[in-house]
């Protein structure tokens, strides 16, 4: 006999639909809902961590003005400010929020093939974040590790929270973890296993590819995390000493003796590093997606785009020395890992090719999502290059801990993602909301938003080449940083400060146009791919209403020529497309 | 339009290949809950993975001399000390119980409830023996002085790394002896009985994972 789990149960009338208030929005196993809840959350510690930062960027433009910034303060920001952006914000939005929203209906299925685990990886994500905002509350305040956390200064006394802060911190990533895995395991099955009918591995969007992948990545990378993050708890709370070497503080040895610091970095870079991608990925994904459509073309060499994916997954564990090339370790490692590093940039330019000649010729709208998918080809491009500079061993040695690693990565995975993020709500709104969003608003939204960074961070690649540390308090007087470096410090900081209070734009646009917006269209941008191509705008609960779709093309069958129409949906047999006649 | 094309060059056995893991459905016809289960062992992997490089790596920055295991892990039985008896007791109950569920899967297509049941419970007994074993070599080695910080053999890491990896080791085989009860009551009470019996292969499968992460941590942590 064979076995039909749930899920892929064709038939409507077997599906159990929720019918109370609670059911149905708070403990939902409805894949959409989980998703606006992983984004809402995202998106509501994102506003934390940019607060974080505006504070940073405060101290660090107007030194001396503002007495709630201590140096303690300073480096809970720093430390916090990071962790928060790159852990609770852009992997939580990317993976759980769009992840969520976008497998089941991009690939034909009516939920995840496990809604509960789905569920509860939502609520241990909400439980992770709970756990790291309590630490703002207790004595000592959170951790000012860095958001590198490096032992052994993460638990020595002399920096800020590392009594309550850090183990508060350890213990959130490590739930963390766990809502990840359940999630992760879901996306993952559920691309495999629960495709419909037609939807081969190489018909679907770049997007799904991007966030399969990058949980692949996730899968096997988080596990690094726990590993130091447990090993880190018991040198705190067990006195063990793993990564605790033999240390004498204030003139008094420490228990501690025979540990290795370096073993912290290579786990922790061994997440970390893959995290980049994790990150990346789902974004080089959406923007595909979105580039395609706005284009009215089909992506340039998506066979291509998808081994890309692939390959960078790949090498992105075999790269994350390159982070280390400071720290200590054998010198051949790093030739090792600037090699791989200079590979890894093979595929991804590839990729940008990709995006530009889909570009090319194309019949393009410019509409706002398009807007931010051109704006993060430049700031991709512009901070890719950069990586070029750190990726080789004798550069980065003069460069490492100054202001051009701050604006290198802020760039290439700091605001990139994030105008892929934006790309992808403001392309996606209509879908999950039924309503259009304020065209003119998304555009003032985005020129504040594009112009602002390269304002922020052009200037700190100067200041990086004149030397400036990162992760100082205030420079003080320093012989070889001139005067003129404050000035273009507080140029930064206003720039900062005016593209930060620019985000209201956009959190005015979607909350009007939630009401007030015009009706949407079940797809208004004329996309081709199957979640445009739901019965309902927004998608009901179990997607597909009666029939499951069945699939008879690829995601980007733009202006085909001899079709009348200038997209031909996923789900549209050969004998149903309705072609110009040929009578001239 | 998407052309479902052979690639040049390409032998048409490895083409073959990639379509049919790409083909729509289930080409293997297997069922979720096994490819998630695999999926979740491969990120489980990696987890021992780490925890062992990481053993491996402190083993070798330590400063002090490394505790010789044939005397810490030795029993004294009939006036003689023989080393690593429990541990290799411990070995065999657990590979055996290995065998058990092997057996329980069998059954278990073979839709025969009651063995399966009653080879689910004598798996989940061994282990939970194991772990009993495991509970009595932590009271030795406490009663002699090893704590996670320091103990009077040698580096303080053999204690941390033991606690440790025993201890992560010992969660896992705890939840999968709960785990292998749950499933066996359902079948008993005929949960399954429309399903299908895949849910014993999965069960097994997590059991010979947990099984297989033993013989690496007892090669690397007691015998190396």
């Amino acid at each position: 006999m064979a076995y039909v789990p749930l899920a892929d149960q064709d038939n409507e009338a077997d599906l159990h639909h929720p019918h109370s208030w609670v059911t149905k929005y708070v403990w939902s196993q409805d894949h959409k809902v989980i998703a606006i809840q992983y984004g809402g959350t995202a998106i509501l510690v994102g506003i934390a961590a940019l607060m974080l930062s505006l504070l940073m960027r405060m101290q660090l433009g107007f030194p001396e003005t503002f007495d709630l910034i201590d140096p303690n303060a300073y480096y809970q920001s720093v430390t916090m400010h990071g962790m928060i952006m790159v852990v609770y914000m852009l992997t939580a939005l990317l993976l759980g929020g769009f992840g969520n929203y976008m497998v089941p209906l991009m690939i034909g299925a009516r939920d995840m093939v496990f809604p509960f685990l789905n569920m509860l990886s939502f609520w241990f994500y909400l439980a992770s974040v709970l756990i790291l905002m309590a630490s703002f509350l207790v004595g000592g305040g959170p951790t000012g590790a860095g958001w590198t956390l490096y032992p052994p200064q993460a638990t020595l006394a002399g920096t800020p929270g590392h009594d309550m802060g850090i183990i508060l911190m350890l213990m959130s990533l490590a739930v963390f973890v766990v809502a990840f895995t359940m999630g992760g395991l879901n996306y993952v099955t559920t691309i495999l296993q629960n495709r419909a009918r037609g939807m081969t591995l190489m018909r679907m969007p770049l997007t799904v590819w991007g966030i399969f992948v990058a949980t692949v990545l996730g899968l096997f990378a988080f596990p690094a995390l726990l590993v130091s993050v447990i090993m880190m708890t018991f040198d705190t709370l067990l006195g063990t000493s793993f990564f605790m070497p033999a240390i004498i503080e204030s003139g008094t040895a420490l228990d501690h003796n025979g540990g290795s610091p370096v073993l912290f970095q290579h786990l922790f870079w061994f997440f970390g590093h893959p995290e980049v991608y994790i990150v990346a990925l789902p974004a080089f994904g959406l923007v595909s997606d979105v580039l395609s459509t706005h284009a009215r073309k089909n992506i340039f060499g998506y066979r291509m785009m998808v081994w890309a994916i692939i390959a960078i997954g790949g090498l992105s564990f075999i790269v994350w020395a390159h982070h280390m090339y400071v720290s200590g370790m054998n010198p051949y490692f790093g030739f090792f890992f600037a090699t791989t590093t200079l590979i890894i940039a093979v595929p991804t330019a590839l990729k940008v090719y990709n995006w530009v000649l889909t570009l090319w010729e194309g019949d393009i709208r410019l509409n706002a999502p398009m807007y931010f998918a051109i704006g993060f080809i430049f700031t991709f491009i512009h901070g890719g290059l950069t990586g070029l500079f750190l990726g080789n061993v004798v550069i980065d040695l003069p460069l490492s801990d100054t202001y051009f690693v701050v604006a290198h990565f802020h760039m290439v995975m700091g605001v990139s993602p994030v105008l892929v993020i934006f790309a992808s709500l403001y392309h996606w709104y209509p879908k999950m909301s039924g309503r259009m969003y304020h065209e003119g608003l998304a555009k003032l939204h985005f020129w504040i938003t594009f112009l602002g960074t390269y304002a922020i961070y052009l200037p700190m690649h100067y200041l990086g080449f004149l030397g400036v540390p990162r992760r100082y308090y205030a420079l003080g007087q320093t012989d070889f940083i001139p005067e003129s470096a404050q000035d273009l410090n507080a140029g930064i900081t206003i720039a900062a400060l005016i593209v930060g209070s620019a985000q209201i734009l956009f959190f005015i646009n979607i909350l009007w146009s939630l009401r007030n917006g015009k009706k949407a269209e079940s797809n208004p941008w004329g996309a081709a791919s199957l979640e445009w191509q739901t019965p309902d705008t927004p998608p009901i609960h179990g997607n597909w209403g009666k029939e499951l779709p069945t699939v008879y093309r690829w995601a980007y069958d733009y202006s085909v020529p001899g079709a009348k129409e200038d997209f031909i949906p996923q789900n549209m047999a050969d004998a149903d497309v309705e072609m110009e006649s040929k009578s001239d | 339009m998407m052309s479902e094309s052979v690639v040049d060059g390409v032998p048409s056995g490895v083409t073959g290949l990639v379509e049919d893991w790409a083909s729509d459905k289930q080409a293997y016809n297997v069922p979720w809950g096994k490819a998630m289960m695999w999926i979740f062992l491969v990120s489980d992997t990696f987890i021992f993975t780490c925890f062992l490089t990481g053993y491996l790596n402190v083993r070798l920055t330590t400063t002090e001399p490394w505790p010789l295991q044939t005397e810490i892990f030795a029993l004294t039985l009939f006036g003689q000390s023989v080393p690593l008896v429990l541990i290799a007791i411990m070995t065999f109950i657990l590979i055996t119980s290995s065998g058990s569920m092997a057996l329980a899967v069998n059954f278990g297509y073979r839709r025969d409830k009651t063995k399966t049941f009653w080879l689910m419970v004598a798996t989940a007994l061994l282990g939970a023996s194991f772990v009993g074993m495991q509970a009595f070599e932590w009271t030795k080695l406490i009663q002699e002085g090893v704590r996670p910080w320091a103990n009077p053999f040698g580096a303080a890491q053999f204690g941390s790394v033991f606690f440790m990896v025993t201890g992560f080791h010992g969660l896992h085989v705890t939840g999968g002896v709960i785990y292998l009860l749950v499933v066996a009551n359902k079948i008993r009470k005929g949960h399954y009985d429309k399903k299908g019996f895949e849910i014993v292969e999965i069960a097994g499968l997590y059991w010979h994972f947990v099984d297989l992460v033993w013989v690496f941590i007892f090669a690397f942590f007691y015998l190396l």
